[in-house]
């Protein structure tokens, strides 16, 4: 992805109508703090939590083989209790973007259980995936939030995904979760919504 | 991405407030009743209820803050409460959480922590002993407004 790009986004409209009508809700947001997302989930009377999963990913793995230091269990026990770190039932929504593709099997796996017990029963988190599986590398991006159906996405580097899922394995991947929904977009994503 | 116009650090500086030089190390409580720079390390808390606090580029603070307003440019690790604004640029670090009615974070800014943003209180209308009480709707739209700019 070249330069920023501004288009509509059902996933991000399905997960702020599953906060309509309510105020006071906490919502993490895992791609780091931008002054749009901050604006516009505050504006609707919303608490935001902001962790940046990438950059801590990067500073805790990133020195030598990423995906290989994923496995060190001293790493995994720094890398969750940086991002990680709330009390259970904690948050009505979490927007983790496409930060989960960029994680080892077993600790995507930690990541996800530790995820579901953070939120609260009936409440959404909205993630994207490449599509593209003869990609070698996938652009990290970062999402900011034009208004409650329209994101910019755009490039923040590039590293190779830890594997590619198609809808099949999204479903098994998402199995400890009530419910999930794909959107297929033109950008090459998959935009996807699970219920706790 | 930010829609501030490209401001210095400098003019900030040689504003006439209290400076906390790059080489000083305070522990313990600040209570200032005027503008404070901070550009050395500060451990425990600053208190500076109805002024500006700055954090310089080599400011470490320790502490938890209150003030009107913050503009950071160095590092914070603390709870920060500010009754107006504040303001973490380009290259700034913070953790903790924030309590503010207005929060402008440039790109290059670093924040860990939760965001609560403070409704401004609405004045009270006088009460009326004629007419009846009017709504204060407008004052609340008001509000919103200024939220969200």
């Amino acid at each position: 992805m070249g330069a920023p790009v501004t288009r509509q986004s059902y996933g991000l409209e399905q997960f702020f109508a599953s906060l309509a009508g309510r105020q006071g809700l906490r919502i993490l947001d895992l791609g780091g703090a931008c002054q749009e997302n901050i604006t516009h989930i505050s504006s609707l009377g919303h608490r935001v939590s902001s962790e940046d999963f990438l950059r801590t990913l990067e500073n805790v793995f990133g020195e030598g083989d990423f995906y290989l230091n994923q496995e060190r269990e001293d790493l995994v026990e720094r890398f969750t209790s940086e991002v990680l770190d709330f009390p259970p039932s904690h948050f009505d929504g979490v927007l983790v973007w496409d930060t989960l593709q960029y994680l080892s099997p077993k600790l995507l796996e930690m990541t996800l259980h530790q995820l579901n017990t953070l939120m609260q029963h009936g409440a959404l988190m909205l993630s994207f995936f490449h599509t593209d599986e003869k990609a070698t590398t996938a652009p990290m991006l970062s999402f900011r939030i034009q208004d409650s159906k329209t994101l910019t996405l755009a490039s923040r580097g590039v590293r190779k995904p830890a594997q590619f899922f198609n809808n099949r394995a999204l479903e098994r991947l998402f199995e400890e979760y009530k419910s999930t929904k794909f959107f297929l977009t033109r950008d090459n994503l998959r935009e996807v919504i699970v219920k706790r | 991405m930010s829609t501030l116009p490209g401001r210095n650090y400098e003019p900030e500086f040689s504003r006439s407030s209290a400076t906390i030089g790059k080489s000083v190390v305070v522990k313990g409580q600040i209570l200032s009743r005027e503008d404070l720079v901070v550009d050395g390390e500060v451990e425990g808390t600053v208190e500076l209820q109805e002024n500006r606090l700055t954090v310089g580029p080599n400011g470490k603070l320790m502490a938890s803050v209150k003030a009107r307003e913050i503009v950071v440019l160095g590092t914070v690790h603390g709870n920060v409460e500010a009754s107006e604004k504040i303001e973490i640029r380009k290259d700034a670090k913070l953790v903790g959480d924030i309590k503010t009615m207005r929060i402008v974070i440039e790109d290059g800014a670093y924040f860990k922590g939760s965001i609560d943003i403070i409704k401004p209180e609405v004045a009270k209308p006088a009460p009326a002993k004629s007419a009846p009480q009017q709504p204060t709707q407008q004052s609340m739209a008001a509000s919103a407004s200024d939220q969200k700019k």
